[in-house]
């Protein structure tokens, strides 16, 4: 599979695992943004998102109002589709690969297949190799960004704990990713064996790994981040960009506070440009502790 | 020969994959993202990315001015995707407040080839490139749609739907290609940077 990255033939190829991955590393350094209206994709690509993320609720409310989440209205991924010229991306159900194909015929530059929306399968996610265009997926852990590299993933995002406000998960699944990683490049190279097998992962992709000292993929992060130091305390746990869902329209100003992300991503080792950019954005969004959502309606623990 | 201070524009975008490139074609490689950054390079990249976040950061950050003085006074640069649309002097398919660095006398299209289920990548022969072609890898890339008389073509679309396009050019000191050699290992581009421009 990772060879297929170095693979070529003479004739053009489109879907190939270095155009799918080649996107993602366009977008590093910067700030997917979710939205639900074409109004709002303009003010996320006027405020410098690199992409827009489409559907049809913010994860805040899919949490308020509960019921079966879904693929959005193709009417409406044409709308914002038609709004702005920067890439849209839009979430499919975990396993739902019709929903995929769908999204692919609306010409959607990348899918989310997300744990945001009720899982489709229990037990398969998508084949994402049979598609031309790319996949991102969550991850709350190695193993299981691996699996999803392994199935066709073309970028990989932690998962915190979408629609909370609270980064708290998201911390925790950057640093399990990014310690795990560092532990593989400490073993020596027979016991690598055993860590494929621990971390249910090809042999060959955790090699990869451990010699690389990264995923073969892009990792961002994704899930309670609300304010630019959210963002920029990511970036500085090592992820290469940023997802941010509820923490911008459901904020006080989305406007400016989405400039501000956007700005913080950027100089996210810089605490005095940081400081600066947080200064009167208003009323971040209102958030809920990941500790007081009972266990059932967490939804990093969806996908596996 | 000292090597070459060679700056890769660090505001967005595969920053990491050039600095490596050029690392490996003989420069010293600095990320760029401050205005007394610019004045320590002799040349600079700008890499792939998204081309209107990074205008956007560029006059955030007070970028532009100093960048376009450095280039009017004949800094080398090169721009890949997103970096050849900053240098071009006009772009087309734009969003209504897009500025670019400008420099370059071409007017390029931007998403010229369609979405990202239309990127692509093919083999392809660039002048001033000897060897085996390129692989070019094209990422919801630009192309080049009309070029002033001081601008070279230095490759073009080989075959497929837009055979002929013109997706690399030179003016002077100044290199652009659509596509991101960049991301596959292969330096070719970036070494006739450092040795045959920068070192002109």
């Amino acid at each position: 599979m990772s060879d297929s990255t170095t693979q070529t033939s003479p004739a053009a190829s489109t879907g190939t695992a270095r155009v799918k991955r080649g996107m993602a590393e366009m977008l590093k350094g910067g700030v997917i943004m979710d939205v639900v209206t074409p109004d709002q994709a303009k003010i996320a690509e006027d405020a410098g998102a690199v992409a827009v993320m489409a559907l049809e609720r913010v994860p805040a409310d899919i949490r308020a109002q509960g019921g079966v989440s879904r693929m959005s209205d193709p009417d409406m991924i044409d709308g914002i589709i038609e709004a702005v010229s920067i890439p849209v991306m839009a979430k499919a159900r975990i396993g739902h690969f019709v929903e995929a194909q769908v999204l692919q015929s609306l010409g959607v530059d990348y899918i989310d297949e997300s744990e945001v929306l009720t899982p489709a399968d229990y037990a398969n996610h998508i084949d994402k190799w049979e598609f031309t265009v790319p996949f991102v997926c969550g991850a709350t852990n190695l193993g299981e960004a691996l699996r999803r590299i392994t199935e066709g993933a073309a970028m990989i995002r932690s998962k915190g704990e979408a629609g909370t406000g609270d980064v708290s998960n998201a911390t925790t699944h950057m640093r399990s990713i990014r310690q795990e990683i560092r532990r593989l490049q400490n073993l020596p190279e027979d016991e690598l064996y055993v860590a494929a097998k621990e971390l249910q992962a090809p042999y060959e992709l955790v090699k990869e790994v451990a010699r690389a000292g990264k995923l073969p993929v892009v990792l961002f992060t994704a899930g309670g981040i609300a304010t630019p130091a959210d963002a920029a305390m990511m970036m500085q746990l090592g992820a290469e960009g940023v997802f941010v869902g509820s923490g911008i329209f459901k904020s006080g100003n989305p406007a400016e506070r989405a400039e501000a992300i956007v700005k913080a991503t950027t100089f996210f080792d810089d605490p005095d440009a940081i400081a600066k950019v947080s200064r009167g954005l208003g009323e971040a969004m209102v958030g809920i502790n990941v500790d007081e959502i009972p266990q059932p309606h967490r939804l990093a623990e969806r996908g596996w | 020969m000292s090597s070459p201070v060679v700056g890769v524009l660090a505001v967005q975008g595969d920053v990491r994959e050039h600095l490596r490139a050029l690392e490996e074609s003989g420069a010293h490689a600095i990320a760029v993202r401050r205005p007394e950054e610019v004045e320590r390079v002799d040349g600079l990249v700008l890499p792939g990315g998204e081309s209107t976040t990074m205008d956007k950061l560029l006059r955030a950050f007070d970028l532009q001015q100093p960048l376009r003085e450095r280039i009017a006074r004949g800094m080398p640069a090169y721009g890949s995707c997103a970096g050849m649309i900053l240098l071009a002097d006009k772009v087309l398919d734009s969003t209504t407040d897009q500025q670019t660095i400008g420099g370059l006398d071409v007017t390029v299209r931007r998403n010229a080839f369609g979405r990202q289920v239309d990127s692509f990548e093919t083999d392809l022969t660039m002048s001033g490139v000897d060897g085996a072609p390129i692989r070019a890898v094209f990422i919801r890339a630009p192309w080049v749609e009309a070029v002033g008389p001081a601008v070279e073509v230095l490759a073009t679309v080989p075959d497929g739907p837009a055979a002929g396009r013109v997706v690399a050019v030179r003016q002077g000191s100044l290199l652009a290609t659509s596509f991101h050699p960049e991301v596959t290992g292969d330096h070719r581009i970036h070494r006739f940077f450092v040795t045959e421009i920068l070192r002109r």
